[in-house]
């Protein structure tokens, strides 16, 4: 599921427009992201703090069991990274 | 004559140069971005910056130094500038500003436990994590195996 600052319209706009089925949070004032350590101050287009790229991987307790912080921006995750980490969650 | 020609095919050139150095830099954030093949090394692009160099090189040839008017000369250095500005902010953003992120080091180590939250999602409604977690998977009564948190920076 994806956090990002972006109001609950605006991320509804993005899953209609690109036809995402996963849950899609939103954190406007950033307090999920700060209890996260992944706020980027003032990276927004329009200055406003946004989040850092970030992954954590939960298994069924809630306990991380991986996480992913890329160095650049333009260098993300692929979907063969995940699947591979989802591989070993517990069943 | 043949001094007018030459100097034209080598204004050909500058152009050119140009033209393709502004594709250079403005294809990478319209077209090449959406790949990972050519976003995480953006190769494509700095194959069409090497290009643009070769028709700066071959403008230069074509040009005889001893009839310049300073109208051509003007418009060679301006568009020169505009190329040098666009391999410069394309350099600038691949090398250095995307590499500008927070080293997160406070965030929750793998072993702990994730920090709880309530957010509204989509439809505005209220979702916590231990929702998340013990909620049946769609199709399946089984709660899932695990949950994927994705922090992102935004839709824009």
């Amino acid at each position: 599921m994806a956090i990002s600052v972006d109001t609950p319209e605006l991320s509804r706009g993005l899953c209609q427009r690109h036809g995402y089925t996963y849950t899609f949070l939103s954190d406007p004032k950033a307090e999920v992201i700060r209890r996260y350590d992944v706020l980027h101050p003032g990276a927004g287009i329009k200055s406003q703090d946004i989040a850092r790229p970030a992954e954590f991987l939960l298994d069924s307790s809630g306990i991380i069991r991986w996480k992913y912080l890329t160095d650049d921006f333009r260098v993300r995750l692929r979907p063969d990274q995940i699947l591979e980490a989802a591989q070993t969650l517990p069943q | 004559m043949n001094v007018a020609i030459s100097n034209r095919s080598g204004a050909g050139y500058w152009w050119a140069g140009t033209v393709v150095a502004l594709i250079g830099f403005l294809s990478y954030p319209l077209l090449f971005s959406q790949f990972p093949i050519t976003r995480d090394v953006p190769w494509v692009n700095f194959l069409l910056f090497a290009i643009a160099a070769l028709l700066f090189v071959l403008g230069l040839r074509h040009t005889s130094s001893n009839s310049i008017e300073w109208r051509t000369w003007i418009s060679r250095t301006v568009l020169g500038v505009v190329s040098l500005w666009a391999l410069w902010s394309f350099c600038f953003i691949v090398f250095y500003k995307s590499k500008q992120l927070p080293l997160a080091g406070g965030s929750p180590q793998v072993g702990q436990k994730a920090p709880d939250f309530e957010l509204q999602d989509t439809n505005n409604q209220p979702v916590t994590l231990a929702q998340l977690l013990s909620a049946p998977v769609p199709g399946t009564q089984a709660p899932p195996r695990g949950v994927l948190l994705v922090f992102y920076r935004g839709y824009w």
